[in-house]
C-alpha cells in the first residue's frame, strides 16, 4: 500500500536541512507521498528510508520503454477514466512482420511503414513499433530481418522468438535500442537474464491472472522490472474486463505485480474486425497494440482514436488566436474569422487553401 | 495468488426500456426490443447483471442526402430511394436489430415533404419490415412537430422510439408519444447537466422515465468524439452510482456523423496518406461506434453493412463472456 505524508515523515533525516529544495522534511514528505518528488532528491536519506520507500514511491504503472533515439514511453498512468485527469502515454500501435515473407518484401514494408506520417489537426501521426515473429527455421531470416529495421526505420522493435539461442543472436544487434521481447512461455530465469544482459523489457504472456502475477511476481524478484503484460483471453469481454482488473488494482490497491502497462495482439475475421477490437483495447488500458496487417485506412481511423482518446479533456487542442496568413494576403485579400478550436482552424483553413485564394484568417478565442 | 478481484458496487441500474410492440401489446411487430437494465459499466460482467446487449440499427430515409457517400451507396444502388425495400435489405441482409427511418426530406429546406408524405413513407416501412422502428426528426421545430405528430398518429401503439427532442423543444412530441403509446430519444448537446435537465422535464409532465432513451449527441471519430464518449462515460457512473435522471440507455449516431466528414468522402486519390475510401467509410463508423460502445450506447444507428457485421459480431462475441458468478 502506499505510505501517507506522516508515514514518509518519520523516515526521513528530520533535520529540515533543505538540501531536497523543499524547506522542511514534512514538506517533501508530503511531496513524497503525492508522488511529486522523488526519494533520491534527498541526498541524507537512509539505507532503510530508502528500502522501504522504494516500493512505495514506485508510480503505480511503471514507466517503460522501448527503442532508441526516439523511444516510446507507455506506462505511468494514474487514472481509470480520462475525465479524471487525463490518459498521459498514448498506446503504441505495433505492425507485424514475418521473417518468412520475402526479405525484399519485407524491406519494401519497412520503409513504406516507417514512410507512413499523416498529419492531423497539427499533428504527425504515425505507427511506433515493429513486432518481428520469426517463423522459419532459418535463423539468418530472423537477424536480417532485425536488421533491416535497424536499417531503414528508427522505430523500436519488439522481438518474438522461441529458441532462445537465436533470440539472443538478434538482442545482441539491436541490444543499444531497448528493444521488448515477447515471451510465448511462462517466463523463466533465462529470459530474466537476457532482459539484464541486452537492456530489453519483457512481454510477459499468461493464460490466468494468478499465472500472470507468478511470472510478474519472479521477475520483479530477479531484478526485472520493465514488464508489460499479456493476459490471453478467449475473447474481447473478457480482455476488457481483464485489462480494467490489472489496471484498477495497479491504481486502486497498488497491486505491484499488475502495475505494469498491457500488451495485446489484435485478432479478427477481417480488418472492420481488426479495428473494432484495436479500438476497445485502445480505450481501455492497453499501451501497446499489435495490427496483423498493415492498412492505411486502418490505421488513419486507429491514429484519429488515438489522438481523440489521449487528448487532455482540461486542454483541448487549441491553437493560438492571432491572424493568420494564407498563401500572400494583400490589404485587398478577404478576412475570415473563426475559432481557436484546432479542429475548426484546421478544416477552415484546410478549405481557404484549398480555394487557392490568399487571405487573412482571424481566429478568436 | 495474493490478488483479489475488486468488484465495484453500485447502488443503480440502467433503465430497461422496450421497443416496439406486438399484436398483444397493440402493434404490429413480430417481436420486441429491450435494451439497458445493466447494473454495472458497460461489459464488466465479473461486477454486475448484463440482462439485453445492445442494438444495432440501419436507417433509411425519405430523401437521400446528395452528399451521402458514394461507395456505401454501391451497397443500396437501386433501393436508396425506396425507404421500404432497404428497410427490407438492412434486416433479411445485413442483419439490423431495428430499424430508423430518418425523415430529414420534411426539413423546409431539405426538400419539404409533408407530414402526409413522411406518414406514407414510415407506414411502407412498417409493412416491409417487422422489426421495431426507430423515427428520426430534424431540428426544424415547428415542421419536425407537425410530422413527428402525425407520424405518432398513424403509427399508434407500435411503439416507435421518437428521435429526437431537446430543452426547448420537447412538449408536443412528447404528449403525442404518451397520448400514442410512443418511446423517446432526449437529445442534449454533450453535456451532464443538460441531459439530466432534460430528463427532469420529461419526467415532470409525468412522461415515464421507461420510455426514455437519452441521445448525448454523437461527436464522430475526429469531430469530438473524445467529448461525447467521456461525457457517456460520466452519464453511466452517475447513473450507476444512483441517479435516476441519468439512468437512461443511450443512442448514438455513427453512422450519420460520419457519412457527413471529409473522410468518408475524400478520395484516396486526393489525399493517399487516408488509405482506401470504401474501407475508411466502414472504419470510420466502426470506431466511432466500439468506442462508445463501451462507455454505455445501448442503439447505435449505423449506415454501413461491412461496420454493422463487425459492431454486431463483436457484441455478440463479448456477451459470451464467461461470467465469474
Ligand atoms: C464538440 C462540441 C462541443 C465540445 C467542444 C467545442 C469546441 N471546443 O469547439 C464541448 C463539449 C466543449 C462543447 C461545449 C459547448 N457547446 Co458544443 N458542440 C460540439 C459539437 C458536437 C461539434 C462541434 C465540432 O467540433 N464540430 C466540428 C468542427 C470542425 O466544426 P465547426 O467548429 O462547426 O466548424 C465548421 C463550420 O461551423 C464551418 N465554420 C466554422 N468557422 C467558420 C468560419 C468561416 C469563415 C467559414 C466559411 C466556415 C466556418 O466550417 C467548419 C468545418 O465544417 C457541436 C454540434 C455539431 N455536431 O456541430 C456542438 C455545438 C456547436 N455546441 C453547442 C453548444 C450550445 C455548446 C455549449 C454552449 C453547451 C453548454 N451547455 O455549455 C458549450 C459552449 C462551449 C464554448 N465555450 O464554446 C451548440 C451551438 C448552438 C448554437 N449555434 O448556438 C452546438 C451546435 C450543438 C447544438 N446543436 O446544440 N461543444
Ligand atoms: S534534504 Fe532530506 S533531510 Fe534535508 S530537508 Fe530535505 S528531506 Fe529533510
Amino acid at each position: 500500500m502506499a505510505l501517507s505524508g506522516l508515514d514518509i515523515f518519520k523516515l526521513l533525516p528530520r533535520t529540515n536541512c533543505g538540501d531536497c529544495s523543499v524547506p522542511t522534511c514534512m514538506a517533501f514528505a508530503m511531496k513524497l507521498a503525492q508522488k511529486k518528488a522523488d526519494l533520491s532528491e534527498c541526498p541524507h536519506a537512509s539505507e532503510e528510508a530508502k528500502e522501504s520507500l522504494g516500493a512505495a514511491s514506485e508510480p503505480p504503472i511503471r514507466l517503460v520503454k522501448i527503442g532508441g533515439a526516439n523511444a516510446l514511453e507507455i506506462g505511468n498512468e494514474t487514472v481509470m477514466f480520462r475525465h479524471d485527469k487525463t490518459f498521459f502515454h498514448q498506446t503504441g500501435i505495433a505492425t507485424v512482420l514475418l521473417t518468412s515473407e520475402d526479405s525484399g518484401d519485407l524491406r519494401k514494408k519497412i520503409e513504406e511503414i516507417e514512410s507512413y506520417r499523416v498529419e492531423r489537426v497539427g499533428e504527425e501521426l504515425f505507427t511506433d513499433l515493429f513486432f518481428i515473429r520469426h517463423d522459419t527455421d532459418n535463423e539468418n531470416n530472423f537477424l536480417e530481418t532485425i536488421r533491416a529495421v535497424q536499417n531503414f526505420s528508427s522505430k523500436g522493435l519488439i522481438l518474438d522468438c522461441s529458441s532462445i539461442d537465436i533470440l539472443k543472436k538478434g538482442l545482441e544487434i539491436c541490444k543499444n535500442d531497448r528493444p521488448a521481447v515477447y515471451l510465448r512461455e511462462a517466463a523463466t530465469n533465462q529470459d530474466f537474464d537476457l532482459s539484464k544482459a541486452f537492456n530489453a523489457s519483457l512481454i510477459l504472456t499468461a493464460n490466468s491472472l494468478e499465472s500472470l502475477e507468478t511470472q510478474s511476481e519472479k521477475a520483479r524478484t530477479a531484478g526485472v522490472s520493465d514488464l508489460i503484460l499479456n493476459l490471453e483471453s478467449i475473447n474481447l469481454g473478457q480482455r476488457l474486463q481483464d485489462s480494467t482488473l490489472l489496471r484498477r488494482s495497479a491504481l486502486k490497491n497498488n497491486f505491484k505485480p499488475f502495475g505494469h502497462p498491457l500488451f495485446s495482439y489484435i485478432r479478427g475475421k477481417n480488418i472492420y474486425e481488426y479495428l473494432a477490437e484495436a479500438s476497445v483495447l485502445l480505450c481501455k488500458y492497453n499501451s501497446i497494440i499489435v495490427l496483423p496487417e498493415y492498412s492505411k485506412a486502418l490505421l488513419y481511423a486507429l491514429f484519429t482514436l488515438r489522438q481523440n482518446i489521449y487528448t487532455d479533456p482540461q486542454k483541448p487542442i487549441q491553437v493560438d488566436p492571432k491572424i493568420y496568413s494564407i498563401g500572400d494576403p494583400t490589404p485587398d485579400s478577404p478576412v475570415f474569422v473563426t475559432t481557436n478550436f484546432s479542429l475548426t482552424y484546421f478544416m477552415v483553413s484546410g478549405e481557404i487553401e484549398n480555394s487557392g485564394i490568399s487571405a487573412h484568417l482571424v481566429i478568436a478565442d | 495468488m495474493v490478488f483479489e478481484i475488486s468488484k465495484d458496487n453500485n447502488v443503480g441500474q440502467v433503465v430497461s426500456v422496450r421497443l416496439g410492440a406486438t399484436i398483444e401489446q397493440g402493434g404490429t411487430r413480430s417481436h420486441t426490443l429491450t435494451v439497458g437494465g445493466n447494473t454495472a459499466l458497460p461489459f464488466h460482467f465479473f461486477e454486475g447483471q448484463f440482462p439485453h446487449p445492445p442494438v444495432v440499427a440501419m436507417e433509411v430515409f425519405d430523401r437521400v442526402s446528395p452528399k451521402f457517400p458514394p461507395p456505401l451507396r454501391d451497397y443500396f444502388k437501386n433501393v436508396l430511394d425506396k425507404p421500404g425495400e432497404m428497410a427490407k435489405k438492412c434486416v433479411d441482409e445485413y442483419g439490423a436489430d431495428l430499424i430508423s427511418v430518418r425523415l430529414e426530406g420534411t426539413h423546409p429546406e431539405k426538400g419539404d415533404l409533408s407530414a402526409e408524405e413522411a406518414a406514407e413513407i414510415v407506414q411502407n416501412v412498417l409493412k416491409s419490415v417487422s422489426v421495431p422502428l426507430i423515427i428520426s426528426g430534424h431540428n426544424h421545430f415547428e415542421k419536425n412537430n407537425s410530422v413527428m405528430k402525425k407520424i405518432c398518429e398513424i403509427a399508434a401503439g407500435e411503439n416507435c422510439l421518437f428521435n429526437f427532442v431537446e430543452t426547448d423543444n420537447y412538449k408536443t412530441i412528447a404528449a403525442a408519444c404518451i397520448a400514442y403509446n410512443h418511446t423517446l430519444v432526449a437529445q442534449s448537446p454533450i453535456d451532464v447537466n443538460m441531459a439530466k435537465q432534460l430528463n427532469i422535464l420529461l419526467t415532470d409532465m409525468d412522461f415515464p422515465l421507461d420510455r426514455i432513451v437519452l441521445d448525448p449527441l454523437t461527436g464522430t471519430l475526429g469531430y469530438g468524439l473524445e467529448y461525447t464518449y467521456s461525457i457517456m462515460e460520466r452519464i453511466r457512473i452517475d447513473g450507476l452510482s444512483g441517479d435516476k435522471m441519468l439512468s437512461s440507455p443511450m443512442l448514438v449516431n455513427p453512422g450519420y456523423e460520419a457519412a457527413k466528414v471529409k473522410e468518408t468522402r475524400t478520395p484516396m486519390e486526393d489525399n493517399p496518406d487516408w488509405g482506401n475510401l470504401a474501407e475508411r467509410i466502414a472504419h470510420w463508423e466502426v470506431a466511432t461506434a466500439m468506442s462508445l460502445l463501451i462507455t454505455g450506447a445501448d442503439i447505435l444507428i449505423l449506415y454501413h453493412p461491412e461496420a454493422v457485421k463487425a459492431v454486431k459480431g463483436k457484441i455478440k462475441d463479448m456477451y459470451q463472456t464467461p461470467k465469474d458468478e
